[in-house]
C-alpha cells in the first residue's frame, strides 16, 4: 500500500537550540545550536551515540526542561513547559509499580481531572493485545507488555505528537522487532507525528521517514537521511543488501562525526 | 524545580537505579517472612502449647509460690476477673498512645515531606532529628510531670516526642527516593507540583512511611508505659508498679499479656497496611 507522502509542513521546530547543564564537575555542553524540524505526520528518528544529547533534545521538545539558547515551537507556540498535544514515551516503559495496568493508563486523565475514555482505552488495549490484563500490576507483565501499556497510556489522551525516548532499548531483540512492527502499524493507522530517539541504526532506518544523525557531545545534527523504503516494511527487510548499505553509510557518518574534526562535520 | 530536574536529567538513569535500590527490602525486612505453610503454623502453635503447658506443669509440680511466678492458668483467670478494674487503665493508655502518636506522627510526616524538598534545610535539620531519635524521651518525663502534673498531658507529649522523629526519619528516607523519570512522566501530562506530590512522591515513599509509622508507634507504646510507671495513678504502666508493689503477680502478668497483645496488634495492623499499600515493592 503506497503511503501518501508526509506533508512538508513542519509540526515541531527546534530552532538553534543550545543546552548547557550544571553538574558537580562543572558545566556540560549537551546541545550545540541544534536546528531540526519534525514535519506533520512524519516519523523522524533521532540517531546518535550514547551521551550525544539526543535524549536531552527530546526532553526539551517535551517541555520537560528548558534550553539555554534558541527555542522550540509546536506550530507557532513556543514550548516552555509540557504541552497537552505532546505525549512522551519513556525508556523502560516507566509504569508506576503501585498502580495496575488500567490505573496506569488512567493517570493522564486523573491529572487532567477527566473521566478516563473507557471506549478508547479498551480499543487501544485490544489493538496492542493487552485486553484482559487491566488489573495486572507492572511486575506481572513482561517488558514488551509494559512498553505496550505505556504506548496505550500515551495514545489514550490522543496527542498529535509522540516523542519516544529509546523506548525499546531495554527489550530483547525479538520483542524489539515485534514492537517496531507494532509502532509502524500504529503510526500508519493514526498518522501521529513521531520523533523517536534511538542508538540503533537498524531501528532508525527501519522505522523512519527521515533519520537525523547527531554527533557526540556537544550534540549537533551532522546529517539527515531520507529513508524512502515503502511501507509496510517487514522485519526481513533488515537483511536486504540495500538496507545494509544504508546502515553502513550512516555508521561511517557517525564514526566520522565522532573524530577530532567533529566541529567541521556539520552539514 | 524545573531547573533542578532538568539539570539532573543526563544522569537520571544512574540515579534512578541507585535511588530505587535504597531500602528496596524495607518492607520485607519487617515482614513475618514469607508466607507460612499450614505445617509451619501448626509447629508454631505447638511450641506455644508446649511452653505454656510445660510452664504450668513445672510450676505446679515444684509448688512454686504465686508471688515468684504465677501459673499461666492463674494469669488468664486474673485477666478475666480483674478486667473490669483494668479496663479504665487500658482506655487511658490507648488514649495517650493514640493521641500522642497522632500528633507526633503527623508532625513527623509533614516535616519529612516538606524538609526533603529543600536539601539545605534537610542537611541542617537532620542532626537534630537524629538527636531526638536517639535520646530516650522517657528521660524527659519527670521534667514534663513537673510542668504539666500527673495527668495525660506529659505522657502524650512524651509519646509524640518519641514517635514523631521515628516517623519523620523513615518518611524522609522514603521521600528522598526520587525517581526523576516518574516525576517527568507526571509532568509530561501536565501534572502540578501538588499532583506530583500526591500521585508520585507519596506512593513512592509509602513503604518507608509505613515502616516509620510501625516503628514510631511501637516506640510510642514503650514511652507510654514507661511514662505511666514514672508517676500518676492511671494507665497500664501504673498498674504494673501497683500490682508488683502489692505482689499480685497474676494480675501483674495479666497486664504484661495485654501490653504484648497491643504491641502485636500494632505490628499486624501496619503489616496489613503495608501489604495493602506498599506490596508493589516487596
Amino acid at each position: 500500500m503506497p503511503r501518501v507522502a508526509a506533508s512538508a509542513r513542519p509540526k515541531m521546530v527546534v530552532d538553534r537550540a543550545t543546552k548547557y547543564y550544571e553538574t558537580r564537575s562543572g558545566s556540560v555542553h549537551a546541545l550545540d545550536n541544534v536546528s531540526l524540524e519534525v514535519r506533520e505526520g512524519e516519523f523522524l528518528c533521532i540517531l546518535g551515540p550514547s551521551g550525544c544529547g539526543k535524549s536531552t533534545l527530546l526532553w526539551s521538545m517535551a517541555g520537560l526542561h528548558d534550553v539555554s539558547g534558541g527555542e522550540i515551537r509546536l506550530g507557532s507556540e513556543k514550548i516552555t513547559k509540557p504541552h497537552p498535544e505532546i505525549a512522551m514515551i519513556f525508556q523502560d516503559a516507566n509504569l508506576l509499580p503501585w498502580r495496575n495496568l488500567f490505573q496506569n493508563i488512567a493517570l493522564p486523565f486523573e491529572i487532567k481531572h477527566k473521566r478516563p475514555d473507557q471506549a478508547r482505552i479498551s480499543q487501544l488495549l485490544e489493538r496492542v493485545n493487552l485486553n484482559g490484563f487491566e488489573s495486572k500490576y507492572p511486575r506481572e507483565l513482561s517488558g514488551g507488555m509494559q512498553q505496550r501499556a505505556s504506548i496505550v497510556r500515551s495514545l489514550a489522551v490522543d496527542p498529535s505528537v509522540l516523542l519516544m525516548d529509546e523506548p525499546f532499548g531495554a527489550l530483547d531483540a525479538f520483542t524489539r522487532d515485534e514492537m517496531n512492527l507494532l509502532i509502524q502499524e500504529i503510526w500508519m493507522e493514526t498518522r501521529k507525528t513521531i520523533a523517536f530517539v534511538t542508538h540503533s541504526i537498524t531501528e532508525a532506518i527501519f522505522l523512519a521517514d527521515r533519520v537525523a544523525v547527531m554527533s557526540a557531545r556537544p550534540g549537533r545534527i551532522v546529517a539527515i537521511y531520507q529513508i524512502d523504503i515503502p511501507r509496510p516494511r517487514p522485519v526481513e527487510i533488515q537483511t536486504r543488501p540495500d538496507f545494509i548499505e544504508r546502515v553502513l553509510t550512516i555508521k561511517s557518518r557517525i564514526e566520522h562525526g565522532r573524530g577530532p574534526a567533529a566541529g567541521l562535520a556539520i552539514t | 524545580m524545573d531547573k533542578v530536574l532538568g539539570d539532573k536529567i543526563p544522569e537520571f538513569n544512574k540515579k534512578e537505579r541507585e535511588g530505587g535500590g535504597v531500602g528496596l527490602s524495607s518492607m520485607s525486612a519487617l515482614g513475618l517472612g514469607d508466607h507460612r505453610t499450614k505445617f509451619e503454623a501448626l509447629i508454631i502453635a505447638l511450641i506455644a502449647v508446649v511452653i505454656i503447658g510445660g510452664t504450668e506443669l513445672i510450676l505446679e509440680l515444684r509448688g512454686t509460690p504465686q508471688y515468684v511466678f504465677p501459673r499461666p492458668s492463674l494469669i488468664l483467670t486474673a485477666l478475666f476477673t480483674e478486667w473490669p478494674f483494668i479496663w479504665p487503665h487500658f482506655v487511658t493508655t490507648m488514649y495517650e498512645l493514640l493521641v500522642g502518636f497522632a500528633i507526633g506522627g503527623s508532625i513527623g510526616f509533614v516535616l519529612a515531606a516538606v524538609i526533603t524538598q529543600f536539601p539545605f534545610v534537610e542537611k541542617v535539620v537532620t542532626p537534630y532529628i537524629l538527636l531526638l531519635v536517639t535520646t530516650p524521651m522517657l528521660a524527659l518525663v519527670p521534667l514534663l510531670i513537673l510542668k504539666y502534673g500527673f495527668g495525660s498531658e506529659p505522657r502524650i507529649i512524651a509519646v509524640a516526642l518519641a514517635s514523631g522523629p521515628m516517623v519523620m526519619i523513615n518518611s524522609a528516607t522514603g521521600f528522598r527516593r526520587v525517581d526523576l523519570a516518574k516525576i517527568a512522566l507526571a509532568r509530561s501530562f501536565g501534572a502540578s507540583t501538588l499532583q506530583i506530590f500526591t500521585k508520585i512522591r507519596i506512593p513512592m515513599a509509602m513503604p518507608m512511611i509505613i515502616v516509620g509509622l510501625m516503628v514510631g508507634s511501637i516506640f510510642g507504646l514503650l514511652t507510654t508505659v514507661g511514662a505511666e510507671m514514672v508517676g500518676g495513678a492511671e494507665g497500664l504502666g501504673n498498674r504494673l508498679t501497683y500490682y508488683s508493689a502489692l505482689i499480685r503477680m497474676p494480675q501483674f502478668f495479666a497486664i504484661i499479656l495485654i501490653l504484648a497483645i497491643i504491641g502485636i496488634s500494632i505490628y499486624v495492623f501496619f503489616f496489613w497496611l503495608g501489604k495493602k499499600w506498599a506490596s508493589w515493592e516487596a
